[in-house]
């Protein structure tokens, strides 16, 4: 189906990363947002704040990150599309609450603007430096799903696809900016709502008696009801069965926990988005994501220039990996760059999807800023030999 | 590809970060370039230093840090004295001519542009239009962006209300600064 066209601010706009990712949520449906603002994220809510009330819809600043976390599943469970926004330190106090909408499958989406850490950080200055909290910060066995854009225009184009995302795997989807595309401003494009394909709920069709919360077909996703439509239902933190009750058994454990791994790791293929340049037959391919892609972008050239035989390999979505295309790349290319914000987290995936069977060069940056180019191209340089 | 790096410094309160929002604004949006604008961001607050970086070019930007400005923008002695030391090599100056003096921190070859901005604001009627009144002068100055689309992003960017004082602003500095400009070429 199509945008709401009350969320849709259509035209051209020169504005920062933050102010496009509130209008790509809007965009995309999100009426519900609840938040403890935190630089560098203020600007998303506080834009939120300042347009839902000519949309419709409802934000809340609540007494920190653990009630903002819940009170949006709350919201999703009343039937609302659902977003909370925060920056490193308020996303290590959501982790728990992240555990609690990957096993009820909640839709929901958590906005990360990074900055550098650990602890309080480098509150205006960017890193990328969350990508393994997101994947491993709950206990438990779970697959999230994390996007990644390099620019405002990307702000808003992903965030409507990380909304469809949470919709369709009723997962919590991690949107993991860094303060420089935060707050670096740039045209942005807003089409019409006719052109904004957005994804609604995977609503039930049965009736109350007949319908069972967690009941599931080969989608490995079940359907959803909302608060105040009729039906009486049990959403646990627990372990429970198809009818949501608390099952807490090996077995029970085994047939959900497979489940909720296997909804998206069945469909990781389908999910994986990432961007390649010149690729094929290169020697070296840099992978990258996020602000630190752009600086990527701009080596790679200098290194094509210089004649070296470079490919470009861009995560704009970083989980689920897209490990089955490293595998396929390790056996062609002399080595892999990785360069990113933080002091090498990403890296271990292509690691792990290379298997040995190609080098994969580091150049770990511990945030405050971004790579220079000059040492990406050094890196290349280096791998190329 | 054709690439301008552009810093804008000055005082929190005088308009620096409006000053490059209109110009990355004119240049991407009606000017049909690329246009990054990044704000240094920290506890700045009114009064104390505060600076844009603009980088305008052709095709699409990867690194939009401005290291070594092309053109140097300033409105405060402070920002000059910051920044003057970094202007690229065949670089330009804009400054604030009745606040600072242009001295041999300007690398040499470096051409300089003064305006008195803020008098000119003043004259105008309010002060708090010198920013304007600098961005007509870079307009005028460098030719980088066409007239009409640095006035229609003036227009769409400043408070509603105010459009006619803006715009009074920004026509002053930019005959003034093509006047200044033909008179050093």
């Amino acid at each position: 189906m199509h945008a709401d066209p009350k969320g849709v601010l259509t035209g051209i706009h020169f504005i920062d990363g933050d102010h496009a990712a509130c209008e790509g949520a809007l965009a995309a449906g999100c009426r519900f947002v609840a938040g403890y603002p935190i630089t560098p994220s203020t600007e998303v809510v506080e834009r939120f704040a300042a347009r839902i009330p000519l949309v419709g819809g409802m934000f809340i600043q609540l007494e920190d990150e653990l009630a903002s976390s819940i009170a949006i599943q709350g919201a999703a469970w009343a039937g609302k599309k659902v977003m909370t926004v925060t920056s490193g330190p308020g996303l290590s106090l959501m982790m728990e609450h992240v555990g609690l909408a990957a096993f009820t499958e909640t839709p929901c989406v958590f906005v990360d603007v990074q900055r550098g850490g650990p602890s309080t950080g480098l509150p205006t200055l960017p890193a990328q430096a969350d990508m393994m909290q997101v994947k491993w910060g709950s206990h438990g066995d779970y697959e999230p799903i994390a996007l990644s854009p390099n620019s405002p225009q990307e702000c808003f184009d992903l965030m409507i696809k990380a909304f469809n995302l949470a919709e369709t795997y009723r997962v919590p989807v991690f949107f993991m900016m860094d303060e420089v595309v935060g707050h670096m401003t740039e045209r942005v494009v807003i089409p019409e709502a006719s052109e904004i394909e957005v994804v609604e709920r995977k609503w039930t069709k049965k009736k109350p008696g007949e319908y069972r919360p967690y009941e599931t077909d080969e989608s490995l996703v079940p359907e959803m009801v909302k608060a105040g439509d009729g039906y009486r239902i049990h959403i646990t933190g627990l372990t429970h069965d198809e009818r949501g009750y608390p099952a807490m058994t090996a077995p029970a454990q085994d047939k959900l926990v497979k489940r909720l791994v296997n909804k998206i790791r069945a469909n990781a293929d389908k999910i994986v988005d990432v961007r390649e340049d010149g690729v094929a037959g290169a020697d070296v391919v840099v992978v990258s994501f996020g602000i630190t892609s752009r600086v990527a972008g701009a080596a790679v050239e200098a290194a094509r220039a210089a004649g070296l035989k470079v490919g470009h390999l861009r995560l704009v979505i970083t989980w689920p990996f897209p490990a089955k295309r490293i595998r396929e790349l390790a056996a062609t290319v002399k080595a892999f760059v990785v360069p990113e914000l933080n002091m090498g987290q990403m890296a271990l995936e292509v690691e792990r999807a290379a298997a040995g069977k190609a080098p994969v060069l580091t150049l770990p940056h511990a945030g405050g800023t971004v790579h220079e180019p000059g040492a990406i191209l050094a890196k290349i340089k280096e791998a190329a030999q | 590809m054709h690439k301008s790096e552009i810093r804008v410094g000055g005082l929190g309160g005088q308009g620096v970060i409006l000053c490059g929002m209109i110009i990355g604004k004119a240049a991407s949006i009606f000017d049909g370039k690329h246009a990054t604008l990044i704000q240094a961001f920290g506890p700045e607050a009114r009064g104390s230093a505060c600076s844009a970086q603009v980088t305008v070019a052709d095709e699409a930007i990867g690194y939009p840090y401005v290291k070594n400005p092309d053109i140097l923008i300033v409105m405060s002695p402070d920002a000059y004295t910051q920044f003057a030391p970094q202007v690229a090599p065949g670089g330009m100056l804009l400054y604030e001519s009745d606040l600072i003096k242009v001295d041999d921190k300007l690398p040499k070859g470096v051409r300089a542009f003064g305006v008195p901005a803020t008098r000119f604001a003043e004259e105008l009627g309010r002060r708090l239009v010198l920013n304007i009144v600098m961005t007509g002068f870079f307009a005028g100055v460098t030719g980088l962006l066409s007239y009409e689309s640095v006035e229609q992003a003036v227009k769409s960017s400043v408070p509603k209300g105010t459009e006619d004082l803006n715009l009074r602003a920004f026509h002053k500095g930019y005959e003034y600064g093509r006047e200044q400009s033909a008179g050093k070429n």
